[in-house]
């Protein structure tokens, strides 16, 4: 479909706020001024609703089709949230109005909202101080790999690395790459990590070991234990990745078996929608000794109310602008004010089982490479189907045909021919059912007519797209097409 | 059971299948010893009862209010029409576009997006949006870094002390040297900005307006970098960008910006919009997503995110950044807005806002003791100096309901009597006037 800019008509208006009484060039200098207006869209209110409308419905959405997108979390986000965000109250509060003397009153409400929220978190992970300021879950890795190099400076720990396991996410070995670490691979036996192969690279100069547990193969670490007694040792941290906490709700609290810092994917486990790929939120909890570490502002709770507090001279210092994506916070906050304890609890029981239960409907069609109990989500391998030509990647094609959204696929990449499936606590039998019918005629296509798999998608706005072109051709923008 | 389809007829099967006789046993892995020492959650609430709560603590918020803040954060008109349009659940209970063809929607719309920002700001390339302004130079910085080889960032004192903070925490553990360059009363001394670039230099950062206000053409400084083969950071506000002198123009290499000004709420501090900009040059270097035009088997056009081989999920620790999720949804704010306001929209909402803050400027500067910190020009926010700490001002303001403007010395020493006060197209005339009588009070 044409793009917007293809719509445009020239000297067409959509919503125009009053008419200015002078123009630029009456109030600032004409050098200052640019000589052309931008060229934007020019289209009426009507031409841009239907555009949008007609972009959306070329979109899959946890509302409109299951999503089992692995270490994603694509469970339904309930409704009233989004009510809650657009209140006055919060959408129309300045941020700044928190720092300044008469005006912080004005915002006891927000701030209230924060400093509970820390609390609750608190309580789910059992860590002493959380940080609400990361924007994201990648941000907040950036933000604990930070609070870790802070914390052994000031013990004056001389420490250059950080162990990543090759079943972590991407995002971690680039985090504490830019945190300044050499990051040093320890490889999985059997899907986890065992202490052998973690004292095989475990010395002196590591400062932390960054964990995803259970991890992305959907695996609980059983050796987690006597991970944490060698890393104490080497005075190492132990970090965790707490995009999968969906899985361990009310199960496990890492405070209690000694991570020192932990990042949360509020948008994943707390029920905010994803937005086609963020606004997220990745709230950072420490341990007791980092807390004085964590960045500012703080909220405190005083005799007079709420305060936004500057004055920690051991703190790293400003990781956002401001107090983080308070929108995304206040979401995750009614969430789980919804919930409660039981409900928290029962989020992760119903993943888990979710998750076990498809995994079983698929061990005879797909190749389950660790086939035991598996927390909220599961790793196939398609490397059986990929000997008949047809991939993983064919399969998830196949399954947009079906209306399914497809699992994350070649990730994690230790993996072959990996589809790796996070059903989450929000869906049904009857719609795991369906999906694993549907996988299970795709699998005997990929055997009798390979080709009708391979074709996969036909049902989409588009075809399979030409990936290797648009990198080759870098067509980013309107006017480079232009100018082909 | 909120949120949770399953009958426990249901459940009994679904363990059946499995294989196990009771949840627990799906925890089994989780030794005792390792169990939560508390989870001491309050109950449950019902929809209503949370609803409730919030708008009781909404209450607690005073949104009515006059307000002359700005700081790099801006409330400016958005089209009802914007809110409704994001709110389809095609767009925002979607995720990153990993599958394609079943994400057209989301991919074509940053498609746009990255275009709209590339002509507001005039340049080649743009990235699907980060999480905010700061987050942007802090990107851009390592984008230089890695383009020129160099460690040495020259920055103006006038960027925003909020994005230099966050720089110089994002860098604590990188070998990068900034050098700051003072301010000169609040406007940008662009002699000793391009005097401190030098062969080591990497990029040298300014920003249009500046902190305090000022508009400038930043076109020399742009040359001398160049002939140090030093890249131009500039960042932008948006929204002026339409009627002011374009950094591409000027010859910056990478333009970012807040892109909360195009029509997202205030929201207390985010969700924001990060935009960055780049030439042709720079755009392997451009960190996070990028969406490319290519097309189907049946030559129809369609859209991939595209680049990726420099991404952390498949780079990990020598990916261009960490950055793995994007502001996706409040990109598609940003460029709905700019899709309804049109290039005239856009200048009109620029142009009210700075006719409004002469209009201001005239008001606040009749009032005895109160001056201009600098006769630069300046968009839609102005510093003035006061007889009185800036602070005790705003603290008088605000008991007769106005939130005076922002206290320079906050962040620069010295400035303790100067005020920065902002009006956009949603401030009115009526507004002023109390600010200028409620100075008048107070002083």
């Amino acid at each position: 479909m044409n793009t917007a800019f293809e719509k445009s008509v020239p000297g067409r208006t959509g919503c125009l706020p009053k008419r200015p009484v002078e123009t630029a060039d009456k109030i600032l200098p004409e050098s200052l001024l640019r000589s052309e207006p931008p060229r934007l869209p020019e289209l009426s209110e009507l031409d841009v609703v239907r555009h949008f409308t007609e972009l959306s419905g070329r979109n899959f959405g946890v509302d409109s089709n299951f999503y089992p997108l692995g270490s994603c979390t694509m469970k339904y986000n309930p409704k009233f949230t989004e009510d809650v965000a657009a209140m006055e109250g919060f959408a129309k509060l300045h941020p700044i109005l928190g720092q300044l003397p008469g005006t912080r009153e004005w915002v006891q409400g927000a701030l209230r909202v924060m400093h509970e929220t820390e609390g609750l978190l608190c309580e789910i992970t059992g860590m002493a101080a959380y940080t609400l300021h990361p924007m994201a879950g990648a941000h907040g890795e950036l933000c604990g790999a930070l609070l870790i190099a802070a914390y052994h400076k000031k013990q004056g720990n001389r420490k250059t690395k950080v162990i990543c396991p090759d079943s972590a996410h991407g995002t971690n070995p680039a985090s504490a790459a830019l945190a300044g670490y050499k990051v040093v691979n320890v490889e999985s036996q059997d899907g986890v990590i065992t202490p052998d192969a973690l004292a095989e690279v475990l010395d002196d100069e590591v400062a932390a070991l960054m964990m995803t547990c259970p991890n992305t193969l959907g695996l609980f670490e059983p050796h987690l234990e006597e991970i944490v007694r060698l890393l104490r040792e080497k005075d190492a941290l132990l970090y965790y990745d707490g995009a999968n906490l969906n899985a361990i709700l009310g199960k496990l609290r890492v405070g209690d078996v000694g991570f020192d810092v932990v990042h949360l994917n509020l948008h994943k486990t707390f029920g905010t929608p994803h937005g086609g790929g963020g606004p997220g939120a990745g709230p950072v909890g420490v341990s007791e000794r980092l807390v004085d570490l964590l960045p500012i502002s703080r909220v405190v709770k005083e005799d007079d109310g709420y305060h936004l507090r500057y004055d920690y001279p051991d703190s790293i210092g400003y990781i956002a602008p401001l107090y983080g994506n308070f929108g995304v916070v206040l979401k995750a906050y009614a969430y789980m004010l919804r919930l409660g304890r039981e409900g928290l609890e029962r989020v992760a029981e119903h993943a888990v089982l979710n998750a076990n239960y498809l995994r079983k409907r698929l061990e005879g069609v797909l190749e389950i490479p660790y086939d035991r109990i598996c927390m909220h989500e599961f790793v196939a391998s398609a490397a059986t189907q990929a000997k008949n030509g047809v991939h993983a990647l064919d399969i998830a094609k196949a399954l947009l045909d079906k209306g399914h959204h497809a699992p994350t696929v070649y990730f994690p990449l230790i993996v072959k021919e990996c589809m790796m499936v996070e059903p989450t606590e929000t869906e049904s039998l009857e719609t795991m059912d369906a999906f694993a019918d549907d996988l299970i005629e795709i699998l005997a296509r990929a055997e009798n007519d390979p080709d009708s798999v391979t074709s996969a998608p036909v049902s989409m706005s588009v075809q399979r797209l030409d990936e290797t072109k648009a990198a080759r051709d870098m067509v980013l923008t309107e006017d480079l097409a232009e100018k082909e | 059971m909120p949120y949770i389809p399953h009958t426990p007829d249901q459940v009994r099967r679904m363990l059946d299948v499995v294989g196990v006789d009771s949840m627990s046993a799906l925890f089994a892995d989780i030794p005792a010893s390792m169990r939560p020492k508390s989870f001491d959650l309050p109950e449950g609430l019902s929809e209503d009862a949370v609803l409730t709560r919030l708008s009781e603590i909404a209450a607690m918020n005073e949104t009515g209010k006059a307000s002359f803040l700005g700081a790099g954060f801006y409330d400016h008109f958005q089209p009802r029409a914007v809110r409704a349009l994001i709110s389809r659940s095609e767009f925002y209970t979607a995720y990153t576009p990993y599958q394609a063809e079943a994400s057209q929607g989301t991919l074509q719309a940053i498609f746009e997006f990255q275009t709209a920002v590339c002509r507001l700001f005039d340049m080649d390339c743009a990235n699907a949006s980060v999480y905010d302004g700061g987050t942007a130079i802090f990107e851009a910085c390592m984008m230089a870094v890695r383009k020129t080889r160099r460690t040495k960032i020259v920055m103006d004192e006038a960027l925003s002390p909020i994005y230099r903070r966050m720089l110089s925490t994002m860098t604590l553990s990188l070998d990068i040297e900034t050098v700051i360059v003072p301010h000169a009363s609040g406007a940008s001394d662009k002699a000793a900005i391009s005097a401190a670039i030098d062969k080591d230099t990497a990029a040298v950062v300014v920003q249009n307006p500046n902190f305090f206000g000022v508009v400038d053409d930043f076109s020399d400084v742009a040359a001398t970098a160049r002939e140090h083969k030093a890249l131009t950071i500039m960042s932008a506000y948006p929204v002026l960008a339409s009627v002011l002198k374009s950094p591409g123009s000027m010859g910056a290499d990478i333009v970012v910006g807040e892109g909360q000004s195009l029509g997202l709420p205030l929201s207390f501090g985010g969700p924001y919009l990060g935009i960055m900009t780049c030439t042709k040059e720079m755009v392997r270097q451009l960190p996070g997503r990028i969406a490319g035009r290519t097309e189907d088997k049946e030559g129809r056009t369609g859209y991939v995110l595209t680049l990726q081989a420099r991404e952390q999920h498949i780079r990990r620790a020598k990916a261009t950044s960490n950055i793995c999720s994007n502001q996706a949804l409040c990109a598609l704010m940003a460029h709905i807005q700019m899709c309804l306001l049109g290039p005239e929209g856009l200048r009109r909402q620029a142009v009210l806002s700075m006719e409004l803050a002469r209009y201001a400027q005239a008001r606040l500067t009749a009032v005895r003791g109160v001056d201009l910190l600098n006769d630069a020009p300046y968009g839609n926010e102005f510093a003035i100096t006061l007889p009185r700490p800036a602070d005790e001002v705003v603290a008088a303001l605000a008991e007769q309901g106005v939130a005076a403007g922002f206290p320079l010395g906050r962040y620069y020493e010295g400035l303790d009597n100067a005020l920065l006060v902002a009006t956009t197209d949603k401030n009115t005339p009526e507004q002023v006037d109390r600010l200028a009588a409620g100075l008048k009070d107070a002083l």
